[in-house]
């Protein structure tokens, strides 16, 4: 077997495993935690036969392994329980609004990676001088905000006094492709801010790394113009790091949607999760759980997947 | 040390985070009004009376903000130090112990971070009892998984100096080895870290105030003091860009600080005036 086919195998079944052992882990957060989940679910005053019943409809009455196999049984076959607040089957409620969240955060994505390895180079181009300066000066700003400064920022002014898009991102089928932009131009801008910065630093970084290594010194000195040094020498050998870089902030791109779906009313994943956390709407939060902690580990699988085939000296074996 | 020296934005940094550091500390003998306490009317602009105007219940703005100061500060600080005690200790005892320990505190770090941080402490909040003790606990926990890697990594360059070979030989045990001989060597990146996890900790925190899971009314820190504002922000009233604002102005601030004391200890040319 080539020797990538085998590495690529082994990163995905060590992201299976991975996966398998965080479903573990939500599990045992929401259910084996000190105290009663029925008892924290209805509250203090709660009737012993409400409490009974509850208890019986969550199950738990059988011992913690059994509940967990019968729940990953489920999770495995696309079937992830019904809302305890509303009965609503889960899976059902869930594929829109994973769908919106997908929408919302490929947009995100399409705008700020360009920008972001753009910027990147930039710096680089300009190392220590002042647009590099300007840039990494505005990034450490930019890590510091809360995505809510940010987003109330954008609705206060560009919403509120400008009146130029929509505060509340409200998005239905029966909308066109246009409007659906003209409703999420805002999270899209804040999310873009939210990765941006720390796309670029670590851009910069990666970039840098490669160009003060001996074999791009040993370009120029042999005369090539910095066009077919970057061609040939120091593009390929940054992409893996650069798209490292991209499926990380990807990854928490993902999770940063959550913030900014509740600000903008949005309906997707995040919004979903949080109300059924206030509503301790157990069954919910753990579906919704596994499959942030999926998308996540997935986007992390193939950051590695690229840069392992990425690399020459992998892809060519002596 | 000379003053003359720091740097501009260090400065910048040290002041704000002073002023909300003293505002944090002397909260209740600074407020104008109570915190809790309605005074005048829903959302009142800024006025001689409330510097910078009511809330949502006509409560003062300046008198929640600085409580919300104080609790934002302290529950950041207390989680920050908790995740700090928890993950170099463990993250040193697995350096120095190595083997199956090192291994399986490892993996568990792992597979802990292979879970979004936001996510998993929303699906943990969503059974535990919303009290300040749960809270801090559970931001303390999950991240301390990162000063664990840390503490870990910079505790492995240590363990192979010849001081801790010789404290070995001599026999002392773990815990002379840990707290006598690592401890000390490892202080100066755990203190540069401090910083950058407080920040951090600020920005969880709000983000679940925000959210409606961290600190519950009528107490508020400040990202609590945004969720209660939120609904003005599209009649025009910018009450929850003030919390929102202070936020960033803090995280930037001990951000500046803390860049300038990594930039002083890294630099070998004697920046340790």
């Amino acid at each position: 077997m080539h020797p990538i086919v085998k590495l690529v195998a082994q990163r995905i079944a060590l992201g299976l495993l991975l996966l398998l052992a965080a479903s573990v882990l939500i599990f045992v957060g929401t259910q084996i935690l000190p105290g009663d989940v029925a008892q924290s679910i209805l509250g203090q005053s709660a009737t012993p036969e409400a409490l009974a019943n509850l208890r019986r409809d969550l199950g738990l009455n059988d011992p913690a392994y059994v509940r967990y196999f019968k729940w990953l049984s489920g999770v495995v076959q696309g079937d992830l329980g019904v809302a305890l607040s509303n009965g609503q089957n889960i899976a059902e409620a869930m594929g829109k609004r994973l769908g919106n969240t997908m929408f919302l955060a490929t947009w995100a994505a399409i705008f700020s990676v360009p920008l972001a390895v753009t910027l990147g180079l930039v710096s680089v181009r300009y190392r220590n001088r002042w647009p590099d300066k300007l840039i990494s000066g505005l990034s450490l700003a930019s890590i510091s905000l809360p995505e809510f400064f940010t987003g109330y920022v954008l609705i206060y002014f560009v919403s509120v006094k400008l009146r130029w898009f929509p505060s509340v991102s409200i998005v239905n089928d029966g909308m066109s492709m246009l409007e659906k932009l003209n409703a999420i131009a805002l999270p899209v801008a804040v999310l873009t801010m939210v990765v941006l910065a720390h796309m670029m630093r670590m851009t910069r970084a990666a970039i840098l790394n490669v160009m003060q290594s001996a074999y791009i010194e040993t370009a120029e000195l042999k005369g090539l113009t910095l066009f077919n040094v970057i061609r040939k020498h120091a593009f390929p050998n940054s992409i893996a790091p650069i798209v490292n870089v991209v499926m990380l902030n990807l990854a928490y791109l993902v999770v940063g949607v959550v913030v900014v779906e509740v600000i903008f009313v949005y309906p997707g994943m995040g919004q979903y999760l949080v109300d059924h956390v206030s509503k301790r709407d157990v069954p919910v939060v753990q579906a919704t759980g596994i499959v942030f902690a999926a998308v996540y580990i997935g986007l992390n699988i193939v950051a590695d997947i690229v840069s392992i085939v990425a690399n020459p000296r992998l892809r060519h074996p002596k | 040390m000379n003053f003359q020296r720091i740097p501009i934005s260090a400065l910048i940094g040290l002041i704000l985070t002073g002023v909300f550091v003293f505002m944090a500390i002397f909260a209740p003998w600074i407020t104008p009004y109570g915190a809790a306490e309605i005074v005048g009317d829903v959302w009142e602009p800024a006025s001689a009376r409330f510097w910078i105007g009511t809330d949502n219940l006509g409560r003062d703005l300046l008198s929640r903000m600085i409580q919300g100061a104080r609790i934002t500060i302290f529950i950041a600080a207390a989680a920050t130090m908790m995740s700090f005690t928890m993950g170099a200790l463990l993250g040193f005892s697995a350096a120095v112990i190595g083997g199956w320990t090192d291994q399986t505190m490892s993996r568990g770090v792992d597979l802990l971070m292979s879970i979004p941080t936001l996510i998993f402490a929303l699906v943990v909040l969503s059974v535990l009892p919303s009290t300040l003790l749960t809270l801090i606990l559970v931001m303390a926990v999950l991240d301390s998984t990162r000063v664990y890697r840390l503490s870990r990594a910079v505790a492995v360059d240590i363990n192979v100096m010849d001081y801790v070979e010789a404290a070995r030989l001599r026999g002392e045990r773990i815990q002379w080895i840990i707290f006598r001989e690592i401890l000390p060597n490892a202080l100066t990146p755990l203190v540069a870290e401090f910083g950058l996890r407080f920040i951090f900790m600020v920005l969880f925190l709000s983000s679940l105030s925000f959210l409606g899971l961290g600190v519950q009314p009528p107490d508020a820190d400040w990202g609590g003091i945004v969720k209660e504002n939120k609904d003005g922000i599209i009649f025009g009233i910018p009450a929850a860009l003030i919390p929102a604002a202070a936020i960033s102005a803090l995280a930037i601030s001990v951000n500046l600080v803390a860049d300038w004391i990594l930039n002083r200890t890294s630099d070998l040319k004697g920046g340790r005036g």
